[in-house]
């Protein structure tokens, strides 16, 4: 596994920060946001790629292929896997992006209005489009396998992962490195979502924003980085002796058909997602001790996913630990579903529940269920549900268990 | 201000990460540099952005060598 976010730029850095309860969110500082109704985001910082790519490399990327690349290099290091001549074709990638090359494509526009398309870069194209982080890292690793992007919004890292796993069941391929990789704080990204008043407007307290099920929530924190994972078909991982964390067990996806950007208020597409992944697990509700909610911290939202929960655990709903990282992460939308699922995997590892903080006074439609707030809480844990849905009414859920 | 050499041999180096001794005269960019087809566009135009020139497409095919980089500079600007 590996990532790239606002809590730190690997796996142990964040998950450590993420378990002491700490937010990513600061004032913005990469340009003038003075005219933005938001002004703050969770940013990645002090992110040097040089370590694992050559400046020159570097610089024909845009930065979500960079933050991908990074991701992608950790876990393909993490996973131990070696690449043969006889095993490459059998190797794929499935990463995907939201937005793509935003700041490429805003660097470029720029440049032809001030100087004429002869200004254009050669590398504006394989710098800025989507699927490149699969593309680079096959190049890099050799993996001749499937290569695939996916690109929905913020189900987008999920949907990569799950229809990684599907790639390795169908028999197309026995490993695929997985994931999500994400980075529009820039003029246009920010400008975008504050139009369309999906952010949290909270500027004299960033850390306080992102504050899911809260009664004073106001919309979600924008947040970069990159979550990357090998899965590996079980009985050849077994016989490599790899380093298994957690087994992929469930995946399910669906689609609200209702709204381009809020789901209905009983959340009956989340409650579909969670319930095709929970039946492609073969589990009952009961079987899940812990949900990484996708909780982003939007008034709509985080009541229609709590609503969803409801309807497919029952009276199970109350044994549940259901949390948001998001409240730590921010929002990285095309990255978030690979984060979470790696958060996801961790607190099966450690058997802890990760917190949700600036839970203060939870939103009265939302009691009732353990939110975990403040505090991490050491639980027991069979298996987590991993939530996604984004724009457009794209959901999916995945489930690991304990191997 | 530094020669044209100088100036060329800096950034062919910056553009194609390479070090500056290695630019030398007679280097190609593709065999000896390790440049590909991309990057020789980019080179182009960095060289274009330095000299405040503009060299058309069918001039930039030809330019393969630091040396000939030189020489069109030396050509076209002096």
């Amino acid at each position: 596994m590996g990532m790239v976010s606002p809590l730190g730029n690997t796996v142990d850095e964040t998950w450590s920060a993420v378990l002491a309860g700490t937010s990513g969110a600061a004032p913005i500082e990469s340009f003038d946001v003075s005219a933005f109704s938001t002004r703050f985001a969770a940013t990645v910082k002090d992110f040097d790629p040089t370590p694992y790519m050559p400046a020159k490399e570097a610089r024909k990327m845009d930065v979500f292929l960079q933050f991908g690349m990074v991701a992608g290099i950790q876990a393909i290091e993490d996973s131990g896997l070696e690449v043969s001549e006889e095993d490459a074709p059998r190797m794929g990638a499935c990463i995907g992006s939201g937005m793509g090359g935003i700041a490429a494509i805003e660097e470029n526009t720029k440049l032809i209005a001030e100087k004429g398309p002869r200004r254009v870069s050669p590398f504006f194209v394989p710098g800025a489009i989507i699927n490149m982080v699969a593309g680079n890292l096959s190049i890099k690793y050799g993996l001749k396998g499937p290569n695939l992007s996916t690109t929905t919004a913020c189900t987008t890292g999920t949907h990569a992962i799950g229809l990684g796993l599907r790639t390795i069941q169908y028999g197309d391929a026995d490993v695929m490195v997985c994931g999500g990789a994400e980075m529009v704080t820039t003029p246009v990204g920010l400008g975008g979502f504050c139009a369309a008043r999906a952010l949290s407007t909270r500027n004299d307290d960033p850390v306080a924003a992102s504050r899911p099920w809260d009664r004073d929530r106001d919309g979600f924190v924008l947040g970069e980085g990159a979550g990357v994972l090998v899965l590996e078909e079980y009985e050849r991982a077994k016989a490599r002796g790899a380093k298994i964390y957690a087994e992929l067990t469930g995946f399910g996806m669906s689609g609200d058909a209702h709204h381009m950007t809020s789901p209905p208020e009983d959340g009956a597409g989340a409650a579909l997602s969670m319930r095709n992944a929970l039946g492609d697990a073969r589990l009952a509700p009961g079987n899940v001790q812990y949900i990484n909610a996708h909780g982003t911290s939007t008034p709509l939202g985080d009541k229609a996913e709590i609503a969803a929960v409801r309807s497919v655990f029952g009276a199970e709903a109350g044994e549940l630990a259901v949390s948001s990282t998001k409240s730590m992460t921010g929002h990285l939308l095309g990255a978030a579903g690979a984060i979470e699922a790696i958060f996801s995997v961790l607190a099966l590892r450690d058997q802890v529940a990760p917190p949700t903080i600036n839970l203060e006074n939870v939103d009265e439609s939302c009691g009732g269920i353990n939110l975990v707030p403040a505090e991490p809480q050491k639980l027991t844990i069979d298996s987590v549900l991993s939530n996604s849905f984004g724009f457009g009414g794209t959901n999916g859920s995945l489930v690991f268990g304990r191997v | 201000m530094s020669s044209i050499e100088e100036r060329v041999k800096k950034i062919v180096a910056e553009q194609l990460g390479v070090k500056e001794e290695d630019v030398k005269p007679e280097a190609s960019f593709v065999e000896d540099l390790g440049a590909d087809s991309l990057d020789t566009v980019e080179l182009v135009m960095a060289l274009e952005e330095e000299f405040e020139t503009e060299i058309p497409d069918e001039e930039a095919e030809k330019i393969t060598t630091v040396q000939l980089a030189i020489d069109y500079i030396k050509e076209n600007l002096g």
